[in-house]
C-alpha cells in the first residue's frame, strides 16, 4: 500500500506529473491500492492507458516492471526460465560428483532467469507491474497470469512456490480486440477509459502544450470532438490531438480556423480515406 | 447499505449483466473504503467491481440512477416547491404553458452559464409543475420524462438556439451545433434523474427499475433492431469478427510446436560442446483459411442482412481471402465491394445498385441462388474453405434444390448456416430449413449478438475432410 490517503491526493500527484486523471480514474486507482487488486484498463488506443501505469509508478516512486504481451508469449518469456548454459557449465565443472548433490544444486535460484512477472513479485521494493495489451495473448496463455494476479505468487515445479515479498500494484491494459476470459476479469477492477470530454481534453492540451492559448485549446478540443463523431476507421486519440496542437502552433496558426486544413489533418488521422471523409464532412478547405 | 447493494446486484443480473458472487463481495469490500455520501465515488467503486465489459456500462448507469439516485433536496426546498406548485397550479390551469416558457428561459440561461446548482433546482421545479406525476399511478418513467421535455418546449428551444448561431464558416457552424446538443443532453440527464428520483420516492427502487429495463446490446433481436441499436451493435461486432477470424484460422494450441528442426538443433548444440541441449523446432505451418459467405439480402432479411454484411465487412478487413456472395433469387459475387479500406455505406449502396442479385421477382429463391453458385463459383470453394450461409431459408415455395447445397458441402472444409429466425418457426410456411440441415456441419439460430458469440465460441472446425465425412454420415 502506498501513502495515498484519498483519491484527491492521487489526482493531485498525477496532475503534478502532467497526467490529468478524471475523478473516476483516481477513484479506481485508490481502490486498487486499498484492496490490493489489479486494474484492468480498457479503452480505445491512445487514451493514456499505458501512460496511467507509468504515472502511477512515478507518483508512488516505484520501479515500473513492464510485460509487453504479444501473440505467442509463453511462460519462458513471462514468468521464468532455467539458465541452461549456466547449468551445463556447472555440471561440467563438477564432473564426477554424485547426481543427487548436483540435482539440488542446478535447480536453485542461482540458475533461474527471472522474467517480468517473477521479477515483479520477488523485488525487494514494491513495484508497479504493467501488463500491456493483454488482449494480444492467446486465451490459453491468460491462465499464466491468474496465479500472479490473485495471490501474487508463482509456482516453479522444481523450486516450490515463490510468494511476493512486497505486493506490486498491477495494471493490465487492453484494447478490447478480443474478449478476455471471465477468470481474468473477475480478478481485476475494471476501468474503462474512453475519449475525454471537451473540458478535460482542453485541460490536457493546456497541460501538455503550455504555449497554447485557452481559446485555441478549446477550439481544438471541439474540432477533435467533431472528428471523433464521424464514422472513421481510426478516431483520433488524445496523443494525436496533442500532436496536432503542437503542429498548429509550430505553423504559427493563432486561429484554428486558419490552421485547420487538409495539410495538417494528417497529424490527426492516419488513413487517407479518413482524412478525405473528415475534410468532406467538416467542409475543411484543402489549401491554406 | 448491504441491503441496497444486494438489490442493486439483483437488478443488474435481472437485466442480464453477469455479476458473480466474488464480484459482489468485492463491491462490498470496496465501499468500505469510500465516503458513502460521495455519489461519484460510490459509482466508481461499484462500476469498477461489478462491471467488466464496456458495453454494460449503459445498463449499469441506468440501474445506478434508480438505486442510488440524486439525493432528495433539503426539506425546506421541497416545501418551497410544493407551495410554488400550489400557486402556479391554479395559474397554469388557465394560461396553459406560460409558466413553462418562463421556466425554460431560466433553464436555458442556467445551462449556458454552466450553473449546475440553479439548473438542478429549476429542473426540480419543472418536474413538479409539468410532469403531472401523481403518487401511486402505475405509469412508466419514460412517459413523465417525455411529458416534461415536451411541455418545456425543449425541441423549440433547440430550433431557436440553432437559428441563433452566427458563424460564417461551416466548421464553426458544426461546432456550435454540437455545443447546443451537449447542453441539451445535460438538461435531459437532469430531468431524467429528477423524474426517477420522484418515482423511486413514490414506489421504491425495485418497482421503478422494472419499468425502465431495456435489453442489453447482446440481447437485442437483430431482425427488429432500430437504426440506433444497429449503430451500437456495429461497435460490438468488431471484436467478435476478430474472434471468429482467429477461430477459423484455427491456430494450433499454445505450446504445441512444429517438427524438430534437425539442422538448427545440431548447429545450436555446438555452443554447448555438442550436447543436444536446446532443441529447435520448425514453426508450425500457418493455416490459411478461406471464408466464403453467402448472404440472403432480400427484403424480409433487410435488417439482419445489414448486420451480416457488417460482420462480413469486419471479417474482410482481417482476412484477405474472404469471398462474399449476395443473393435474393439470383446470386452475384460482391467481394470487390468489401475489403480493407472500404466503407460499409458505400458497399451497401453498390450492392443494391450494381450487383445482379435479382433474377425474376425479387423474392428469395434459395434453390436458384444455390444453383447459380454451383454453376459459376463452385471452383472458389476448396478443401480449405469454410462456407457460411446466412438466411432464413424461406424460399417462397420454390424448389429448395438441396442437391446444390450438398455439392458445396462436399467440396468445403465446413459449412455453417446461421438462421436469424427463432427456431420454433423453422419449417413452418415456406421455410425449408430441414431440407438443408443434413448438409450443414452446424445450423444455428442467431438472432442476437449473444447467440453469435456462442456460435463463435463453440466453433471447432473439423480437422480433416475425412473426419468430417464421418461426422456428416452420422448426422
Amino acid at each position: 500500500m502506498t501513502e495515498w490517503a484519498t483519491p484527491g491526493e492521487i489526482s493531485d500527484s498525477f496532475k503534478a506529473l502532467g497526467y490529468l486523471a478524471d475523478e473516476h480514474i483516481s477513484q479506481v486507482v485508490y481502490l486498487a491500492d486499498k484492496l490490493q487488486k489489479p486494474i484492468l484498463a480498457e479503452g480505445p488506443a491512445g487514451v493514456g492507458k499505458t501512460e496511467l501505469a507509468v504515472t502511477i509508478a512515478k507518483a508512488a516512486d516505484r520501479r515500473l516492471v513492464r510485460l509487453q504481451c504479444y501473440e505467442g508469449l509463453d511462460e519462458a518469456k513471462a514468468l521464468y526460465e532455467w539458465n541452461y548454459h549456466k547449468q551445463l557449465l556447472r555440471l561440467q565443472a563438477d564432473e564426477g560428483k554424485a547426481w543427487d548433490d548436483l540435482e539440488g544444486d542446478i535447480f536453485g535460484e542461482d540458475f533461474l532467469l527471472t522474467r517480468p512477472l517473477l521479477e515483479a513479485i520477488t523485488s525487494e521494493d514494491p513495484v508497479v507491474l504493467l501488463i500491456d495489451e493483454v488482449d494480444r495473448i492467446e486465451i490459453e496463455t491468460e491462465a499464466l497470469l491468474l496465479e500472479v494476479l490473485d495471490s501474487f505468487q508463482v509456482t516453479i515445479p522444481e523450486l516450490g512456490t515463490v510468494t511476493a515479498t512486497s505486493r506490486p500494484l498491477v495494471v493490465l491494459t487492453s484494447n478490447n480486440t478480443r474478449e478476455l476470459s471471465e477468470a481474468l476479469k473477475r480478478r481485476c477492477l475494471f476501468l474503462h477509459i474512453s475519449y475525454p470530454s471537451v473540458e478535460r481534453e482542453r485541460e490536457i492540451l493546456l497541460a501538455r502544450v503550455p504555449e497554447l492559448s485557452e481559446s485555441m485549446a478549446e477550439r481544438i478540443a471541439k474540432v477533435v470532438r467533431s472528428v471523433r463523431d464521424l464514422k472513421l476507421r481510426k478516431a483520433p486519440s488524445v496523443s494525436e490531438s496533442i500532436d496536432w496542437a503542437r503542429t498548429l502552433l509550430a505553423l504559427g496558426a493563432d486561429d484554428v480556423a486558419a490552421g485547420v486544413t487538409q495539410d495538417t489533418l494528417g497529424v490527426l488521422l492516419k488513413y487517407q480515406e479518413d482524412i478525405e471523409r473528415a475534410a468532406k464532412e467538416l467542409q475543411i478547405p484543402d489549401e491554406e | 447499505m448491504i441491503g441496497a447493494l444486494t438489490s442493486f446486484v439483483d437488478e443488474l443480473r435481472e437485466v442480464g449483466v453477469p455479476v458473480s458472487m466474488v464480484e459482489a463481495i468485492d463491491a462490498a469490500a470496496a465501499i468500505e473504503h469510500i465516503d458513502l455520501a460521495d455519489r461519484q465515488a460510490l459509482r466508481s467503486a461499484l462500476a469498477a467491481t461489478l462491471i467488466k465489459q464496456a458495453r454494460h456500462i449503459g445498463a449499469f448507469d441506468a440501474a445506478f440512477e434508480v438505486f442510488f439516485g440524486t439525493a432528495a433536496p433539503p426539506e425546506s426546498d421541497e416545501n418551497a416547491i410544493t407551495r410554488l406548485e400550489g400557486a402556479s397550479g391554479a395559474a397554469a390551469g388557465g394560461s396553459g404553458g406560460d409558466g413553462a416558457a418562463e421556466l425554460m428561459e431560466a433553464i436555458a440561461a442556467a445551462l449556458q452559464a454552466g450553473d449546475q446548482e440553479s439548473l438542478r433546482s429549476l429542473v426540480r421545479q419543472a418536474v413538479s409543475q409539468l410532469s403531472g406525476l401523481q403518487p401511486g399511478r402505475p405509469v412508466g418513467g419514460r412517459y413523465y420524462f417525455y411529458r416534461v421535455m415536451q411541455r418545456l418546449g425543449v425541441d423549440q428551444m433547440r430550433q431557436q438556439l440553432l437559428a441563433a448561431i452566427v458563424e460564417d464558416d461551416a466548421l464553426g457552424q458544426r461546432i456550435a451545433e454540437e455545443d447546443i446538443t451537449a447542453l441539451l443532453e445535460m438538461l435531459e440527464d437532469e430531468v431524467r434523474s429528477e423524474v426517477i428520483r420522484r418515482l423511486v420516492a413514490d414506489r421504491g427502487a425495485e418497482a421503478v427499475a422494472r419499468t425502465l429495463r431495456s435489453p442489453l446490446l447482446e440481447d437485442i433481436d437483430l431482425m427488429h433492431a432500430t437504426r440506433e441499436e444497429l449503430a451500437r451493435i456495429e461497435h460490438a461486432v468488431g471484436p467478435l469478427a476478430r474472434k471468429l477470424a482467429t477461430r477459423l484460422a484455427q491456430r494450433r494450441r499454445h505450446g504445441q510446436k512444429g517438427r524438430l528442426d534437425v539442422r538448427r538443433t545440431i548447429r545450436r548444440s555446438l555452443q554447448h560442446g555438442g550436447v543436444l541441449l536446446d532443441p529447435s523446432f520448425k514453426p508450425p505451418r500457418k493455416s490459411k483459411p478461406e471464408l466464403v459467405l453467402l448472404c440472403d439480402v432480400s427484403g424480409s432479411m433487410a435488417t439482419f442482412a445489414r448486420f451480416t454484411l457488417q460482420l462480413t465487412f469486419s471479417l474482410a478487413a482481417q482476412f484477405s481471402n474472404v469471398k462474399v456472395f449476395a443473393f435474393v433469387d439470383a446470386l452475384d459475387d460482391v467481394t470487390p465491394f468489401f475489403g480493407p479500406g472500404r466503407d460499409l455505406g458505400n458497399a451497401l449502396n453498390q450492392l443494391v445498385s450494381e450487383a445482379r442479385i435479382v433474377w425474376q421477382d425479387g423474392h428469395s429463391d434459395y434453390g436458384h441462388a444455390l444453383e447459380d453458385f454451383v454453376t459459376d463459383h463452385l471452383d472458389k470453394v476448396t478443401a480449405r474453405s469454410t462456407v457460411l450461409i446466412t438466411g432464413d431459408a424461406r424460399s417462397n415455395y420454390r424448389d429448395p434444390n438441396s442437391a446444390a447445397l450438398s455439392q458445396i458441402a462436399e467440396k468445403a472444409r465446413a459449412l455453417y448456416w446461421l438462421n436469424p429466425e427463432a427456431q420454433r418457426y423453422w419449417n413452418t410456411g415456406d421455410s425449408v430449413m430441414a431440407r438443408y440441415v443434413p448438409y450443414c456441419d452446424s445450423v444455428r439460430e442467431v438472432r442476437t449478438i449473444r447467440q453469435l458469440e456462442t456460435f463463435v465460441e463453440d466453433l471447432i472446425l473439423p480437422s480433416t475432410p475425412a473426419q468430417r465425412a464421418v461426422a456428416l454420415a452420422h448426422a
